[in-house]
C-alpha cells in the first residue's frame, strides 16, 4: 500500500491549465485553502473550477484564473456576498455555470457513479433553464411521464478538500458536524488531493472517534497533505471556527494589496504574515 | 399594550408554520427565525428546526437530530419542509430572484446565485420575507427567475405538482397568491400601515380586497416569548426598525 503524503506544491505540480477543478467545502465552512492559495502562487489558470463557492472561488476569480466557474451560490457565510468574486463577475471575469445546490449535487452523484445524468425536478421553470441552453431535460419512461432536468455529470481533473485527520493512505476523517459533499468530490474526479489538520496512523483513526467519520476511501484519494490550520480562514469544526476578523479584512482589502501581503512565498510566510497582521491589530486596539 | 412593527412582523411569519405539522421549518434571516421559533413553541409544537448548521435542535439548542446539508437537499426534495426565504426582487406571480440585478451574462451587481430557490419552489411549501418593502424589490419582472412563481409553475404539468408559494411577509404586511390567477394579493397591512402605502411601494398591481384587516396583534404569550426568551436583546428593531415604511 502506497503511502501518497505530498506537500501542497506537489499537488499543486500535478495540475495544469485548463483543468476542471473540483473544491470541497462549503462557503467558507472548511475549504481547502492552504491548496488553494499553493495554487495561487503557481501560474496555473483557465481553469474550469465546480465549487459550492466561498474564498476559494473569490481569491481564484480576483487573481484571474478561472475560465468558468460551476456553482449555486458564492459567500462568505457571515458576509453574505463574497466582494472578490462579485467585481470579477460584474467585470465579466469568466463564464458562469449557475445551477441549483440539487442540480449541483445530482451532478456530482452522476459524476461519481460513472452515468451520464441524474433526473432532478429542481431547475425546471427557473432561469437556470434559459443561462443554461445546453441543459436538457428527460421524460419519465413510466405512468407518470413527468419531465425532470438531466443534470449531466460534473466530472473532474481533480478535486480538492480539506478534512481534520487522514492517514498517509488518503483515508479521511471529518470531525464536525456536517460532511458537505468532499467524498462526492474526490469520487467524481480522476485524482482527489486530501488536506488535513493532521495525518496520524491508521489506527489512530477510530480511537475516540466513530467509524462513519471516515468519510474518504483511499481508493478515491490520489495525494495527503499535512496542512494544519490549512482552511484558514474559513472554519474546520471542531479545531477551529472560522477567522471573521481576517475574513473581514480579506473581503475589505482589493485583492492586489491582499495578495501581496498575505499570499507570500508558501504557508510559512502567510502563517507569519497572518500572525503579523493580527499583533499590529492587537497594538491597534491597545492605542484606543 | 403597544407592540412594534418588528414584533407585528414575527408574528405574520410565525403564521406560516400554522397547521405545517411535523416537517423542517427552513427560515431564512432573524424575523423569520424569531417566527419559526415562535411557532414551536405555541401553535406549531411538531415542528422540526435547525441550529444553522448540520443540527436538528430544540428552541432551548438541544440537538434532537442530525442534518447535513446532503440530507437538507434529500429533505427538499421529499417535500417534509416549509421554507422562508429571502428575496431581492419578487415579481406579481412569486418569481424570486436572489442571483444577480440586471442582465443576467453581464450583471450590474452580482448577489448570492440561485442557491436551492429552484429545488425550494418546485418541492416544498415557500415563503418569503421582505424586510423593506419597495419597489427596488416589487418589480413587474425579474432579472433571474430563481423561486419559481405560479405562471411558470402553471407551464410545467406533474413537475409542479408540489408547487406551492403560501405567504409573503414584508415590514409593510401580509401577501398571498389566493387570487384566480394566483396573483400576489394583500392579506393584511401591519397597524400603522395605510393600504395606498403599500400600493405605492409596489412596483406592480395588487390584488387588494374591499376590506384589508391588520396583522393580528401578538398574543400575551408570543409577546413574553418574544420579549424575554427569543430576543431579549432586541435584535430584530436592527431588521425592522420603528415606524418602517409607515
Amino acid at each position: 500500500m502506497g503511502d501518497k503524503t505530498m506537500t501542497a506544491e506537489e499537488v499543486v505540480s500535478r495540475l495544469a491549465s485548463g483543468m476542471t477543478l473540483g473544491i470541497g467545502g462549503w462557503g467558507s465552512r472548511r475549504k481547502p485553502m492552504a491548496l488553494v492559495r499553493t495554487l495561487l502562487r503557481s501560474d496555473i489558470g483557465d481553469l474550469t473550477v465546480v465549487s459550492y463557492g466561498g474564498p476559494d472561488v473569490g481569491m481564484l476569480a480576483a487573481a484571474g484564473r478561472i475560465r468558468r466557474l460551476v456553482t449555486a451560490f458564492v459567500t462568505l457565510d457571515s458576509i453574505p456576498l463574497e466582494p472578490h468574486y462579485r467585481a470579477a463577475r460584474e467585470r465579466g471575469g469568466f463564464a458562469l455555470t449557475e445551477v441549483d445546490e440539487g442540480m449541483f449535487q445530482c451532478g456530482l452523484r452522476a459524476a461519481a457513479q460513472r452515468l451520464p445524468f441524474l433526473p432532478v425536478r429542481a431547475g425546471l421553470g427557473s432561469d437556470v433553464m434559459r443561462v443554461n441552453p445546453d441543459l436538457r431535460t428527460v421524460t419519465s419512461p413510466y405512468a407518470d411521464g413527468e419531465t425532470l432536468v438531466a443534470m449531466p455529470a460534473l466530472r473532474l481533473d481533480a478535486a480538492l478538500v480539506h478534512v481534520n485527520r487522514a492517514d498517509r493512505l488518503g483515508n479521511g476523517q471529518y470531525l464536525g458536524p456536517d460532511p458537505y459533499f468532499d467524498d462526492l468530490f474526490c469520487e467524481a474526479a480522476d485524482a482527489a488531493y486530501v488536506s488535513c489538520e493532521q495525518i496520524v496512523d491508521t489506527a489512530g483513526l477510530t480511537k475516540g472517534a466513530a467509524p462513519q467519520s471516515l468519510l474518504l476511501k483511499r481508493l478515491s484519494v490520489t495525494g495527503v497533505v499535512e496542512a494544519p490550520n490549512g482552511a484558514h480562514f474559513t472554519s474546520c469544526a471542531p479545531e477551529y471556527g472560522r477567522d471573521e476578523e481576517f475574513q473581514r479584512r480579506y473581503a475589505t482589502t482589493p485583492w492586489p494589496e491582499f495578495a501581496a501581503r498575505f499570499l507570500g512565498a508558501d504557508e510559512a510566510a502567510y502563517r507569519a504574515a497572518v500572525r503579523d497582521w493580527r499583533k499590529e491589530e492587537e497594538r491597534k486596539e491597545e492605542e484606543r | 399594550m403597544r407592540f412594534t412593527r418588528a414584533e407585528y412582523c414575527v408574528i405574520a411569519c410565525a403564521e406560516a408554520w400554522r397547521g405545517a405539522g411535523e416537517v423542517l421549518a427552513s427560515p431564512m434571516g432573524l424575523i423569520p427565525s424569531l417566527g419559526a421559533r415562535l411557532a414551536r413553541l405555541t401553535f406549531a409544537p411538531d415542528l422540526l428546526l435547525t441550529d444553522g448548521e448540520a443540527l436538528l435542535v430544540r428552541p432551548d439548542g438541544t440537538p434532537e437530530g442530525w442534518l447535513p446539508y446532503r440530507q437538507h437537499l434529500e429533505l427538499v426534495a421529499g417535500g417534509r419542509r416549509h421554507v422562508m426565504m429571502g428575496a431581492s426582487q419578487l415579481d406579481r406571480y412569486g418569481n424570486q430572484n436572489i442571483s444577480c440585478v440586471g442582465d443576467w451574462a453581464l450583471p450590474r451587481r452580482q448577489l448570492l446565485g440561485v442557491r436551492g430557490a429552484p429545488l425550494n419552489t418546485l418541492n416544498n411549501p415557500t415563503s418569503y420575507w421582505v424586510p423593506r418593502h419597495s419597489r427596488r424589490v416589487f418589480v413587474e419582472r425579474v432579472d433571474m427567475v430563481c423561486g419559481v412563481g405560479y405562471d411558470r409553475a402553471a407551464g410545467l404539468g406533474g413537475a409542479a405538482r408540489f408547487h406551492r408559494l403560501a405567504r409573503v411577509v414584508t415590514d409593510l404586511g401580509v401577501f398571498d397568491f389566493a387570487t384566480a390567477d394566483h396573483s400576489m394579493r394583500l392579506v393584511s397591512v401591519h397597524p400603522g400601515v395605510s393600504v395606498e402605502r403599500v400600493r405605492e411601494a409596489t412596483g406592480f398591481p395588487l390584488a387588494v380586497p374591499d376590506d384589508v384587516p391588520f396583522t393580528r396583534e401578538p398574543g400575551a404569550q408570543e409577546v413574553r416569548l418574544i420579549r424575554e426568551v427569543l430576543d431579549p436583546a432586541g435584535a430584530r428593531a436592527r431588521e425592522v426598525p420603528e415606524g418602517a415604511g409607515s
